[in-house]
């Protein structure tokens, strides 16, 4: 028998139906694989599945949920608990200052009476904290995590997190359903191998996992059977083994996908350096860059990879002058002055951060005004002149947008519609009309494709590199995804500990992306 | 109905409905519409500036200016010196308002320069200043070197009287400068003009480029840093313009009002006003001039109604009771809102 049913799940969200006749089901022990791209209606199905209050709140849905056989109303996290199911957020819900077996055991403490309980109540026993570490022991032993258990939460790695939060699931009894929401999304390539060993080993151990996640390799990998759902109904629910990756991330997106690299046409790639970079140091809390040394090629697509941490990512933010930087940066023969924005935008200088939602978008802004500000702030542009004020100009401003809009498909309601209920790809899709908008002649691009479905992704790396043909844009782009790197670059320098590693060309052996990653000599990695 | 109270908000939407009510109690308690409409046109005058003071700094990030009443005591000092030397009608205005405006210039830099020391607690310690600042001048009130009779206490000496009357000098130039009847109902023309002229400058500023600067810096600082925006420096522009736009404030609203209130007085103006703009829609991220409009009706609208309907239904003070509750409410119910969403 399933141990979970769902049949005919539909869900409106005010006059938008995410979700229509959604059935599948879930054997005992069986891992399976929900994929489908953002926007899909992954997220508001386990919400109703997990009783979220946002869906009591917005009217409810429709059809029914049995486990094992019995009618399943869930109408808080409380019951679906209660039912067995454990679920793991995409953003960890840890309190940092607690130990691991204070998180692991929150709210299922085991206790011992006390004077004050016998009066007052059960609320009032004392902690037994040895038979807690205990269960907490047991638990992050079924993970093969071999941490102290009394260490407290906060600066563990996110790797460690992640596995916290399993263990508190799993060391609930009753747990028959575990539900991991994008759970590699933040796990390094070497920490999510052995995360998927992990959960492996729990459907060893009779739960059954639903796993999502935008990774295809992964749930070709490590699922039984997949449901693929698209623009909230089910296309197909399968075997594994019965299908191929390209063919699910066909039908996640309706349209066949390209997943090989492009074929490269020959491009203008001049002698000349458009930017060369000596000895930078950039103080950014985590991606510390020690001393780098590039140059960068007028009209290449230059990429920048490297593990997490290792200072990647600190580069773009050092060139830009968002966090303190030393060193000296020559664009085209000219000193680049350091720590200034300003100055970087000046020198045609644009830059996509990572932190989309934070540092790249106005979340409570039109779209029209997103694309166009940075353009009116540094240039001075879509503004008209009355008297000696001047004013935005909003037709221009609108007529932009509306091209800009149709030019990259930005899938939106209107040029006023606020960014903040975009999906990320069509986030990420008002960056890049930003920073087109300012017409750069150098454009750093940082994890372009973070949180970006397979089908949006395509086109943020396609408007990448027409950007690159077309109007001659010199791109650096750095990114966690090696794939995505080998795809549009000329070259990819790896970093490690703050310096270049090397640089190797996009078809160079897996190998020797893996080696410089961890920090091999260049040397030795090619000969 | 649903969408209805979706589209305007549900705060708008109750108070509307509570505002209709009294004024169908009011029709049939035969109290005359054409008093109340005129109180109600005064009232918006009086008070709109300092509601339009809590835009920019909601535009620049520092919240709700809770310490409006920083600008409030430059207004009054401007108004009080206009007075010391006799100056009277448009003359003795303007003075109030050139030289009140300059000293809050100067002592809104100098806010600003302390908010950015404390940035995301700005309406906390607004407040606090407030109550400090208000405090502090109560104690120059009593030694400032004023000689005009109309100011000092009757019986003679140091200090001010705690209202001064402004009937020899500005009282009622804007609200008797053109002002008409449309049946009885009284329009005070200069009034309305004076605010409309405020609000004209504060919507051409914030669709300039330099406005714009400000508003970017207050929504999302860290995308203002990005292209390349000197977030600290818009934040004290806000802060100068809102203390600037509350000392000019006050100057109206005694002129409307007839008398200078000193000492404890300015207290009482912030919440008011900052229920006033979250009543009209605003949030703490974002204001325009529609909800000062918007706001500023609805919430004198209620006061001035209340106030002859439930002084015949109850008895009592009722109409302070429900400016309280209504104010305070209102903004406790915008601070539990979260980012973005609508108060």
């Amino acid at each position: 028998m399933d141990l979970l049913q769902m049949k005919n799940i539909s869900k409106n969200f005010a006059e938008n139906r995410v979700l229509n006749d959604v059935s599948f089901s879930i054997k005992e022990g069986e891992v399976h694989g929900l994929v489908g791209e953002n926007g899909a209606g992954k997220s508001t199905l386990m919400n109703i599945l997990f009783g979220m209050p946002v869906i009591q709140s917005t009217g409810g849905y429709e059809g029914e949920i049995h486990i094992n056989g019995k009618t399943f109303n869930p109408t808080s996290p409380d019951n679906a608990m209660d039912a067995g199911i454990g679920m793991v957020h995409q953003e960890f819900m840890l309190i940092p200052g607690f130990t691991i077996t204070e998180n692991i055991k929150l709210n299922r403490e085991k206790t011992t009476p006390t004077f004050l309980s016998k009066i007052f109540g059960k609320r009032l026993e004392k902690l037994d904290l040895k038979s807690m570490a205990k269960d907490a022991k047991a638990a992050l032993k079924k993970l093969d995590m071999d941490i102290d258990e009394y260490v407290p939460v906060a600066g563990l790695p996110v790797g460690y997190m992640q596995f916290i939060e399993i263990a508190r699931e799993i060391d609930k009894t009753q747990l028959k359903l575990l539900i991991l929401d994008e759970p590699t999304a933040v796990l390094t390539e070497s920490e999510a191998t052995r995360f998927l060993e992990v959960i492996k080993k729990l459907s060893n151990l009779g739960i059954a996992i639903l796993f999502i996640s935008h990774r295809l390799d992964e749930i070709k990998k490590i699922t039984d059977s997949i449901t693929i759902i698209r623009d909230g109904e089910v296309v197909k629910t399968i075997n594994t083994d019965d299908i191929e990756i390209n063919e699910i991330a066909g039908l996640m997106v309706g349209r066949e996908i390209e997943l090989s690299q492009k074929e490269k046409d020959e491009r203008k790639i001049e002698d000349e350096d458009i930017l060369d970079i000596k000895n930078l140091k950039v103080n950014m809390p985590g991606e510390l860059v020690k001393g780098l040394n590039l140059t960068v090629k007028k009209g290449e697509i230059l990429g920048i990879g490297g593990l997490a941490g290792q200072g990647k990512i600190g580069i773009a933010n050092g060139i830009m002058g968002l966090y303190e930087a030393s060193g000296t940066i020559i664009k085209q023969g000219k000193k680049l002055l350091l720590n200034n924005p300003k100055e970087a935008l000046h020198s045609s200088i644009a830059f996509l951060s990572e932190d989309r939602r934070g540092v790249g978008l106005l979340l409570d802004h039109s779209i029209e005004f997103n694309i166009a500000f940075s353009s009116l702030e540094v240039q001075g542009k879509f503004l008209k002149k009355i008297g000696s004020l001047k004013l935005i100009d909003s037709k221009a401003v609108r007529k932009h947008a509306l091209k800009m809009i149709e030019d990259l498909d930005i899938r939106c309601t209107g040029p006023k519609q606020n960014t903040r209920h975009l999906s990320g790809g069509n986030q990420q899709k008002v960056c890049i009309a930003r920073a087109l908008t300012l017409e750069p002649d150098l454009l750093l691009v940082s994890e372009p494709t973070r949180g970006i479905d397979i089908g949006a992704k395509n086109l943020v790396l396609d408007t990448l590199i027409s950007l690159n043909k077309e109007f001659g844009v010199t791109i650096i782009i750095t990114s966690s995804e090696l794939g995505e790197l080998r795809q549009i670059s000329d070259r990819i320098a790896i970093i490690y500990d703050g310096k270049v590693a090397g640089i190797l060309p996009p078809n160079a052996s897996d190998v020797d992306f893996g080696l410089l990653m961890a920090g091999e000599d260049i040397e030795k990695v090619v000969d | 109905m649903k969408e209805l109270i979706n589209k305007v908000g549900f705060p708008r939407f109750i108070i509307s409905v509570f505002l209709i009510c009294l004024i169908m109690l009011a029709i049939y308690l035969k109290i005359p519409l054409s008093g109340l409409i005129s109180d109600i046109l005064v009232r918006f005058g009086m008070n709109a500036i300092l509601v339009l003071a809590m835009i920019p700094g909601i535009q620049s990030g520092i919240g709700l200016n809770f310490n409006i009443p920083l600008g409030i005591i430059f207004g009054l000092i401007g108004a009080l010196i206009s007075i010391e030397f006799q100056l009277s009608g448009f003359t003795g205005l303007f003075v109030s308002i050139i030289i009140a405006v300059s000293l809050a210039i100067i002592a809104g830099y100098f806010y600003g320069k302390m908010l950015n020391k404390i940035k995301g607690d700005e309406m906390t310690v607004g407040n606090y200043v407030g109550y400090s600042i208000v405090s502090v001048m109560c104690i120059f009130w009593l030694v400032a070197p004023f000689t005009s009779p109309e100011l000092i206490w009757a019986y003679g000496g140091n200090g001010l009287r705690v209202t001064v009357s402004l009937e020899s000098s500005i009282a009622h130039v804007l609200n008797d400068f053109w002002h008409f009847y449309i049946g009885s109902v009284r329009i005070p023309t200069g009034l309305l003009l004076f605010f409309g002229f405020c609000a004209f400058i504060i919507w051409i500023y914030s669709r300039s480029s330099k406005g714009l600067s400000m508003i970017v810096a207050g929504s999302n600082p860290q995308f203002a840093i990005s292209n390349g925006i000197n977030v600290d420096k818009q934040r004290i522009k806000g802060t100068i313009i809102s203390t600037v736009l509350a000392a000019i404030g006050i100057i109206i609203y005694s002129q409307a009002f007839g008398f200078l209130q000193l000492y404890n007085a300015p207290l009482y103006s912030a919440m008011p006003a900052a229920a006033a703009i979250l009543i009209g829609g605003a949030t703490l991220k974002k204001a325009t001039i529609i909800h000062v409009l918007v706001g500023t009706v609805l919430f004198q609208s209620l006061l001035v109604v209340a106030l002859p309907v439930v002084n015949i239904v109850a008895e009592g003070s009722m109409s302070e009771v429900i400016r309280t509750i209504v104010s305070n409410g209102i903004i406790l119910y915008a601070l539990t809102r979260k980012e973005g969403e609508l108060a």
